[in-house]
């Protein structure tokens, strides 16, 4: 964070694609630590109560939200690359 | 049901031993074990008496042979026996072991990219070895790997409560009346098993065992969420049970547990997850899996396909449950809940396969996380302190004996601490391992810390979490019985870990004003700026990498 400029990028530190990024890693802990917000029975999925498959969700919601992560770090790391080269 | 009286305990607790389950067990068991030790010839190296080999598999791994690494190292007994364990006692709380492992691949996508780019410029094995050189301070790097031998240990134990509990099951684990020698036999044999292929095959082997690990975990999962539901009359039947179960008075006076997290709860809920989360890429064993990878893309990609894991942790948790509806006799020890719940539930030969899984998937975590120790040990406190000029045949053979140690401390864990919680002995550790990361992730990311107050931090962390866990009773014992109590200043209860860990911090940050205006020594920084983002191809990091033992010629 602290970091100044590596070697191949004189770009700035923050751009709006880490911005992105960094909210789809941000965003499980908020749903996660948030636990009043599903601590509740109803409504019941095939007898589950709420509080365990809303969890388990999530599960597939920040797997998803981590690949877009993914995915924009490693197309702005080649964009940089590319126009280091 | 769920409280069975002693007295009808002993009658029904002589099932005696289940011949069928017993001779699957075994010869999963004897398999494994042969592959154990065939492991050290698996892509062998030409020069393999170096910690870089025996130690990190020559840095090798790609994608999917880390996945399986990481999973077989980071879902373990503790998945299998202990967190439905936990469900089974007390309900909603145990599950705060979902959200944990959400919370994990979001962090560590954010900062073990750089761990490992920074590893691989200079040759770091443990996080000691990155401490040392990007705070030029040898006390740190003894503080952060005395941690992490510490930590591990009830890791392990926990792991040895896994095998334990299904030798219980399978009637090999010796009844109440047996002495501790007959009793403790078949999990002494397992032990010295897992410590000799350990010893003659490294990181190599847990890493082939990995596979049959997961696979025989997955099938005995998917069997067992479809069968077991369907023998029980549905999920709907399961959580009607459940929570008529839970909301029986038990002999403190207050209901067992609850079926969604109360207000009460919340909090320790929510600092559980967070706080485990935040610990469990501290520990050793995760790094050195984590550095056995091939390049920075292999571990973001595992960030991306580790949480399948996480999906299969929620629906064995959900086996706890299935417990109180079955009426599971647990003999008064809840960790034998599931592996009680199989053998009742399947048919002998396949609850065989079910314990070989439990078992296996102890035996994996727990190799690794010896030979973490091990690297740590040898590299941080035997050649820094001890024999700096030790070649690195000695260095290799240090820490095939510290693997052994390390273990033998495990054993002490199980016999002196309460295994009827025996998750806490996950959230011990925790407690523990927590307060190196203010070192190794501020670290990563910022020089501004100050040596003097990391070590400063650490030590308050260290002393207020072991004596706050010291103080925790549960019904069995005085001391050590948990890992929840209040949080200063804020009243709630909440996970010892995470409060510790905030101390530490504000420690930390306050003596950093401090010694900065008074102009302590800051130390030399051996890293630079780049060093954190390079990659494989990059200049000075190629795919072949740096001797982990200077003067060892790598070992590829």
């Amino acid at each position: 964070m602290a970091e100044k400029a590596a070697p191949p990028d004189r770009r700035p530190v923050v751009t709006p694609t880490r911005v992105v990024a960094g909210l789809c890693l941000i965003a499980p802990f908020i749903a996660m630590l948030w636990v009043s917000s599903y601590a509740r029975i109803e409504p019941t999925l095939i007898g589950i109560p709420f509080f365990y498959w809303y969890q388990m969700a999530w599960v597939l919601i920040s797997t998803v939200l981590t690949s877009v992560a993914y995915k924009l770090v490693q197309r702005e790391q080649r964009a940089r690359k590319d126009g280091a080269a | 049901m769920t409280t069975t009286p002693l007295t009808t305990t002993l009658a029904a607790a002589p099932q005696g031993v289940n011949g069928v389950a017993l001779a699957v067990f075994v010869f999963f068991f004897l398999a494994v074990t042969v592959m154990g030790f065939l492991a050290a010839r698996w892509r062998k190296a030409e020069q393999s008496a170096n910690l870089d080999e025996w130690g990190l598999g020559g840095r090798s791994f790609g994608t999917w042979v880390t996945w399986f690494l990481l999973g077989g190292d980071l879902y373990t007994a503790y998945t299998f026996v202990a967190v439905p364990a936990a469900i089974y006692t007390a309900g909603a709380a145990g599950f705060f072991a979902v959200p944990y492992t959400i919370l994990v691949y979001p962090l560590i996508f954010t900062f073990l990219p750089r761990l490992w780019s920074v590893s691989h410029r200079h040759g770091y094995v443990t996080t000691s070895d990155f401490v040392r050189g990007r705070f030029g301070s040898k006390g740190l790097s003894l503080a952060v790997a005395l941690t992490g031998l510490l930590a591990t240990m009830p890791y392990i134990a926990l792991q040895l409560v896994g095998i334990q509990a299904v030798l219980d099951v399978l009637g090999v684990g010796g009844g109440a009346d047996a002495n501790w020698f007959v009793k403790d036999l078949p999990l002494l044999i397992a032990f010295a098993v897992l410590a000799a292929y350990t010893y003659s095959s490294g990181l190599r082997a847990p890493a082939l065992i990995a596979f049959v690990k997961d696979g025989l975990i997955y099938l005995v999962i998917v069997v067992a969420i479809i069968y077991i539901p369907i023998k029980l009359g549905g999920f709907g039947e399961i959580f009607h049970a459940a929570k008529d179960t839970l909301a029986v008075h038990g002999p403190t006076g207050k209901p067992r547990g609850e079926l969604a997290s109360g207000p009460n709860a919340q909090w320790a809920y929510a600092t559980l997850a967070l706080g485990s989360a935040l610990a469990l890429f501290m520990y050793p064993h995760s790094i050195t899996a984590t550095l056995s990878s091939r390049s920075r893309n292999v571990i973001r990609r595992n960030t991306t396909i580790l949480p399948l894991y996480s999906l299969m942790l929620g629906l064995l948790a959900l086996l706890g449950f299935m417990a109180i509806k079955a009426g599971t006799d647990t003999r008064g020890n809840a960790q034998l809940a599931i592996p009680q719940l199989f053998e009742d539930m399947f048919p002998s030969w396949f609850a065989g396969v079910a314990f070989a899984a439990i078992g296996i998937g102890a035996l994996v975590p727990a190799a690794i996380m010896s030979i973490a120790a091990a690297n740590l040990f040898t590299r941080n406190v035997y050649k820094d302190f001890l024999k700096p000029d030790a070649t690195p045949e000695q260095e290799h053979k240090v820490a095939k004996l510290v693997s052994l140690l390390v273990k033998v401390g495990a054993l002490a864990f199980v016999l002196t601490m309460d295994k009827t919680v025996a998750i806490n002995f996950q959230l011990l550790g925790g407690i523990w391992i927590l307060q190196t990361m203010p070192a190794l992730v501020g670290g990563l990311f910022t020089r501004w810390f100050h040596r003097w107050a990391l070590l400063a931090g650490w030590a308050v962390g260290m002393v207020y979490g072991t004596l706050a866990a010291y103080g925790v009773a549960s019904p069995t014992q005085k001391h050590f019985g948990g890992s929840n109590a209040q949080i200063p200043g804020i009243g709630e209860i909440g996970y010892i870990g995470l409060t510790a860990f905030v101390l530490n911090v504000v420690v930390t940050v306050v003596l950093t004003f401090v010694l900065k205006a008074l102009k302590a020594p800051e130390g030399t920084d051996e890293t630079s700026p780049g060093d954190y983002t390079a990659d494989v191809g990059d200049a000075g990091v190629t795919a072949d990498l740096p001797p982990a033992t200077a003067g060892a010629p790598a070992g590829h």
